[in-house]
């Protein structure tokens, strides 16, 4: 099943770069979560369910929050 | 412009060390050192997860002090965020909808059961303390979400964070008491049989301290980041009496976060 | 190609993302981000170092993964290291700590003064 790798790779690349260059701040940081998701999907793939479990549990959703904190404290969450 | 190019000098040097890391390539076997953590992981701890015996008994040195940055940071970022001033809050805006709060209402037990299942059976399945904690700390975010102005008893998770991390050092002097190294698994507690829950020695309590500690930790992080002070409801305008449950605590906690 | 370069490309392909975010762009936040995205990007350069081929994960509830059925001693040729993936775990908990302490800088920074543009923030330059 490499090609879902790949495939998934390719994916999560793009959205780190699309990350990089968009203007919204939000759409940004939402970005990034989902590069950690991706990121959990390929740790599970890898034979490791216990950095799967903790890159989802901690890397997508409390940095993502956050950060939407962070935003929020500094007037850019709009 | 020289921003640009320096940027570029930098990403092309990264490149190179990428060239370097590839044309060593990845290893086929094991390492000797985790050809023993992998043969006789099993015989010496009784725990079924083999990442959980490493984590927490072979390299368990760093695991404390991993809990020991996280509490430094948690800390700090306490510290910083500290406010002299009070701005006034925004009444409209901290009232969340009603689909969220009801969710909240039905969905926070479940959610700290199923946190506290994962690091109960850290030794068994995926998951551990860390897991465990991170998903705690999402229950308590829900409950922060749902009602802005909640009280969280801060008095109460500073007591349990600071002692779960205290008792994790006990645990390991315990092993040195026992045994003759510090954090070991030889005779402190029975290892009992394999995949079973109450087996592999100290591990287990071990992980169920580290979840403690940091789902108490991350959930003071999220308050303190959402609300900008460590006093919980302590806002400008008077609130009603219930919002002030965690007076004396919480302002020892916002002076600075001495313990 | 195996599997374990492929994660290892994506996972330099994630760092160079980053550090272009964290070199190239004047909002703090922004910096901040880019950091976060190198993190991940060399929690998957760790963890693919240590993904063998056709092996799985190291937990052990099967008496199939055993050597000998009564002696508890694993087969070392059935899984994928356990040590990276130790690694990672920590270093993951410790990048969520140093991220939070880096946003709590920067909101600190802006409640001071009023500003998130990097360029506007002589007082250290000389």
């Amino acid at each position: 099943m490499i090609w879902l790798d790949g495939l998934v790779c390719l994916l999560m690349v793009i959205v780190a770069v699309t990350a990089t260059v968009v203007r919204n701040l939000v759409s940004a940081v939402i970005m990034v979560g989902v590069v950690s998701l991706l990121v959990s999907y390929l740790f599970l793939r890898m034979g490791a369910p216990d950095v799967a479990m903790t890159e989802a549990a901690i890397g997508a959703a409390l940095t993502t929050v956050i950060f939407l904190v962070a935003l929020r404290r500094t007037g850019e969450g709009r | 412009m020289t921003r640009t190019i320096i940027t570029i000098i930098a990403l092309l040097a990264v490149a190179a060390l990428f060239w370097t890391l590839v044309a060593l390539g990845t290893p086929d076997e094991l390492g000797a050192v985790s050809r023993h953590y992998v043969e006789r992981g099993i015989i010496e701890n009784r725990g079924a997860n083999l990442v959980t015996s490493v984590v927490v008994n072979y390299r368990g040195l760093d695991t404390l002090g991993e809990v020991t940055v996280l509490f430094l940071s948690v800390t700090g970022a306490a510290f910083v965020l500290r406010r002299r001033e009070r701005k006034p809050v925004d009444r409209a805006a901290s009232k969340a909808s009603e689909i969220v709060q009801t969710g909240a209402g039905v969905l926070v037990a479940p959610i700290m059961l199923f946190g506290a299942y994962i690091f109960l059976h850290g030794h068994l399945t995926p998951g551990g303390g860390f897991q465990g904690g991170a998903v705690v700390a999402s229950g308590v975010l829900l409950l922060l979400l749902a009602d802005r102005e909640r009280a969280l008893p801060h008095g109460l998770m500073s007591w349990l964070e600071s002692l779960s991390g205290f008792a994790f050092v006990v645990a390991g002097l315990a092993g040195l008491w026992v045994a003759g190294s510090f954090l070991a698994n030889r005779g402190v507690l029975p290892l009992g049989e394999w995949n079973q829950l109450l087996s592999a020695g100290v591990i287990p309590v071990i992980y169920i301290l580290i979840g403690l500690k940091v789902g108490s930790e991350l959930a003071a992080l999220l308050d303190v980041m959402m609300r900008g002070e460590a006093v919980a409801g302590a806002h400008g305008s008077p609130r009603s009496p219930r919002h002030r449950r965690s007076g004396p605590s919480g302002t020892g906690r916002s002076r600075g976060g001495r313990r | 190609m195996s599997a374990s370069t492929l994660y290892l490309g994506a996972g330099f392909a994630l760092v160079l993302t980053g550090l272009s975010c964290a070199l190239l762009r004047r909002n703090l936040l922004r910096m901040v981000l880019g950091f976060s995205i190198v993190d991940t990007g060399v929690h998957l350069i760790i963890a693919s170092v240590g993904a063998l081929t056709g092996r799985t994960a190291p937990i052990i509830d099967d008496p199939d993964m055993l050597s000998h059925a009564t002696a508890l001693t694993v087969d070392a040729a059935a899984v994928v290291d356990p040590i990276p993936q130790a690694l990672v775990l920590t270093a993951i908990v410790i990048g969520v700590g140093v991220t939070a302490l880096m946003l709590t800088y920067v909101v600190r920074l802006h409640d001071r003064t009023e500003t998130l543009d990097v360029r506007e923030l002589r007082d250290l330059k000389w």
